[in-house]
């Protein structure tokens, strides 16, 4: 049994064989599992644009993109196989959509010399490009993210939350833990209390959170969730009557999929996000004429305009970007993964780039350097109106506390050189 | 023809007893063995290594770990994620604590602490039999996840709650890390794996094995011939708890390098590997290996040929893999209740009359 099965593999791996010379792309999705209502949105958007610009302008470059997928399931040990099987290809980026995948990932991208992008997640002291080289996260990351929610519920409360209650409902896992330093950091600043209570994966099980928030009845809950563990979450808000409007979701907990279920109680229920939402763009008009009328769609097509999809087009915009950067830089328009590496390096996206793409004022103008991978920390809050079915900016975008976070990242990214034997430096 | 013992004779009690009496059957093994150890470190690539060797070596150490617990001393365990967990964490503080100690002494520490969780955790198992025992070690593994995300301590005070190996050697050789060669990898679990294979068919078929058996049989009987259940229980938790301590140490440090407790040792890895048991062969070596191959290697196979050979979309070959995966146990079970050992045992049977059946 053993030795017919690993000699089927073996000629699977043979016929397999090496990819054509493209510029390869690799799409580690999540289609399947808990987690698959937010992974399907942000997959079909990231391939989608990949085949707009392999349909309308032939490629990057003159060069055609060849987008690998993967199905990882969230699962860290699925996304290490999809990691080496695909890394014979030569990909140009990694973009997991996974923060525990990203940890598993960033001492192995380094090693082997592949840059990877964390749109909004990861890890946040990869901001410090001097020491995490290959490793990319702009525009924000979840530090940015918790300072921003903060911010916006200072706004609310006339700048003074001495002695108010925030609790922080999050995914007992990597991802969730990343803002509880920000967030006790802040508390010092501005005097506010902070309640953790943690949920474990999936996040189905959350009625002893609820009951805790319904008996101490904090003034403001913040959520990093992910997956169903959102669509719980909101609904379980209803249940307890929780106001709202005074109840705030990172980005990965605000999209479409997670308030609809809980119907016309989520009215109200707030989210933030990095770049803009809905389907007003012209690039969606070249997107249904290219794209999806000619059936060349991700998935079943049916996802443009969520805030996923638009999530997943922007990094795929942003990758886009990144190569086209690199492809000057190098002078050639083969590029290698360490050229690459030094195109987002240099990524700069300003309004005028965003307008010519089709997306104007989608996210925040921005400029990568050595020392800085992950962006200037805008965000903005938006709204569910349940009414409309749709979110709504209902602020501008804020920069989060660089005050704060800057030192964090610091302290943060040194520790890790220190662990790893890095010597920080940017030649 | 080839496969008998006919000719094959034997001089010494010693020679007689041997793991592999039929001269065929072993030097299939010893061909097995160098094959495992001299040639496939030299073609091994990054992909083969982390991606189908590594998981099926440090599964197959695990499952000979449950196998000696289950199998052989009929004691149903939940927990094994849990004391996976245990050995991982217990690898981590002692890699971090004491950096210039060889790796092989970590690992084989990091069993012994487990071993003795094991311990603690198995004595309500000479109260409570069966079902109610597989609940008691459920406990265990809710527990020890828990206890790894709830205090700082066993990860180093990071800021994310994981841990993550650092670099180390073994003779020179970087044995975790990114920088790792896959050989030197391949070849550290290989060791462990070996060892433990040769450990516990010895310990299975001396008088402590047969005090496990015994208990599994019938443990009043046992009891009543003078075996002491209490010493008979908790050595098979302690050595069952060891391999599992050595595979999870392995798991964390060697193969995946990164690891979130919740994640990767949680309940699911408890019924993963008791599926592997049960699916090879309860009370078998070799089924513990061929559970492990099974559940391991299938997975990456039917993907291969969904998605690099048919081109099919990934969720539909995800989805796929889970139904033929379920389909393929249920027939298994089905066929051949006592699973692959079982039915390579048949096949043994049949191979030894072959090709005069009469």
């Amino acid at each position: 049994m053993k030795t017919k099965l690993t000699a089927l593999a073996l000629g699977a791996l043979m016929a397999a064989g090496p990819a054509v010379a493209d510029l390869t792309i690799v799409d580690t999705s999540y289609r399947t599992g808990p987690y698959a209502a937010n992974g399907i949105p942000f997959s079909d958007g990231y391939q989608d644009y990949f085949t707009l610009l392999n349909e309308r302008d032939g490629g990057i470059g003159g060069e055609h993109i060849n987008i690998v997928e993967c199905e990882t399931g969230y699962n860290t040990e699925k996304g290490v196989e999809c990691y080496e099987g695909t890394k014979g290809d030569e990909p140009l980026v990694y973009e997991p959509l996974s923060t525990g995948i990203t940890y598993q990932l960033i001492p192995k991208v380094t090693a082997d010399g592949f840059p990877m992008h964390t749109l909004g997640y990861g890890r946040t002291s990869a901001k410090n490009g001097a020491v995490f080289r290959n490793i990319f996260n702009y525009p924000a990351n979840y530090w940015d993210g918790a300072s921003v929610a903060i911010e916006h519920i200072l706004d609310q409360e006339g700048g003074d939350i001495k002695g108010k209650k925030i609790a922080l409902v999050y995914h007992n896992s990597a991802y969730g833990k990343e803002p509880i330093r920000t967030l006790e950091e802040l508390a010092k600043k501005h005097g506010y209390e902070l309640s953790l209570l943690p949920v474990d994966h999936p996040g189905q099980e959350q009625k002893s959170q609820w009951l805790q928030i319904r008996r101490e009845k904090p003034d403001y809950v913040i959520m990093w969730g992910w997956g169903v563990m959102n669509q719980v979450a909101i609904q379980e808000a209803v249940n307890i009557r929780y106001p709202m409007d005074h109840f705030i979701g990172i980005w990965w907990s605000g999209s479409e999929n997670d308030v609809l279920p809980a119907g016309k109680g989520a009215n109200g229920y707030k989210a933030l996000t990095f770049h803009n939402i809905g389907s007003d763009y012209p690039v969606y008009d070249d997107m249904r004429k290219y794209v999806v009328e000619a059936g060349k769609a991700a998935g079943a097509g049916d996802q443009l305009g969520t805030t996923l999809y638009n999530r997943g087009m922007y990094a795929a915009m942003l990758a886009a970007e990144a190569i086209k950067t690199a492809q000057q830089i190098a002078g050639t328009s083969k590029i290698t993964p360490a050229q690459m590496r030094d195109g987002m390096e240099a990524l700069e996206m300003t309004e005028e780039k965003m307008a010519a793409l089709g997306l104007p004022h989608f996210g925040p103008a921005f400029k990568v350097t050595c020392e800085n991978h992950g962006g200037d920390g805008y965000a903005a809050v938006t709204q569910w109106d349940a009414d409309a079915g749709a979110y709504k900016m209902i602020t501008g975008y804020m920069q989060s506390d660089q005050e704060v976070l800057a030192p964090l990242i610091e302290e943060d990214s040194m520790a890790y050189a220190k662990e790893n034997g890095i010597t920080p430096g940017c030649n | 023809m080839f496969y008998r013992e006919a000719g094959d004779f034997k001089t010494s009690y010693l020679e007689d007893n041997q793991t592999f009496p039929i001269r065929f059957d072993r030097y299939r093994y010893y061909a097995v063995l160098a094959v495992a150890f001299l040639v496939v470190p030299f073609i091994i690539n990054d992909y083969w290594a982390n991606a189908i060797l590594l998981p099926f070596l440090i599964y197959g150490i695990a499952s000979i770990g449950l196998n000696v617990l289950t199998g052989y001393c009929g004691q149903v365990s939940l927990g094994t994620g849990g004391f996976m967990a245990v050995g991982a964490y217990a690898c981590y503080k002692l890699m971090t604590a004491f950096p210039e100690v060889s790796m092989f002494i970590h690992v084989i520490l990091a069993g012994g602490i487990t071993a003795v969780v094991g311990v603690l955790f198995g004595l309500p198992s000479l109260r409570i039999k069966g079902f109610y025992l597989a609940v008691a070690t459920l406990a265990a593994q809710f527990f020890l996840v828990w206890l790894f995300n709830r205090v700082p301590w066993f990860y180093n005070y990071s800021a994310s709650g994981q841990i993550s190996a650092p670099e180390r050697s073994v003779f020179g050789v970087l044995i975790t890390g990114p920088n790792a060669p896959s050989w030197a990898t391949y070849l550290f679990c290989l060791i462990f794996l070996t060892l433990a294979g040769i450990i516990a068919r010895n310990l299975t078929r001396g008088t402590v094995g047969r005090s496990w058996m015994a208990i599994r049989d019938m443990d009043i009987a046992a009891e009543i011939i003078g075996v002491n259940p209490l010493r008979a229980k908790m050595t098979a938790f302690a050595v069952s708890s060891f391999f599992v301590g050595i595979a999870g140490a392995l798991f964390f440090s060697i193969y995946l390098g990164a690891v979130e407790v919740g994640e990767a040792f949680g309940i699911q890895k408890s019924f993963l590997v008791l599926f592997m048991v049960i699916i090879g062969g309860l009370g078998s070596i070799f089924g513990s290996l061929a559970g492990a191959a099974f559940l391991v290697v299938l997975p990456v196979v039917l993907k291969l040929i969904g998605v690099d050979i048919l081109g099919w979309p990934t969720d539909i070959v995800a989805h796929f893999q889970l139904v033929i995966v379920g389909a393929l146990i249920i027939t298994f079970l089905v066929l051949e209740p006592h699973g692959i050992a079982q039915l390579w045992r048949v096949i043994k049977e049949k191979l030894r009359l072959w090709p005069f059946p009469h």
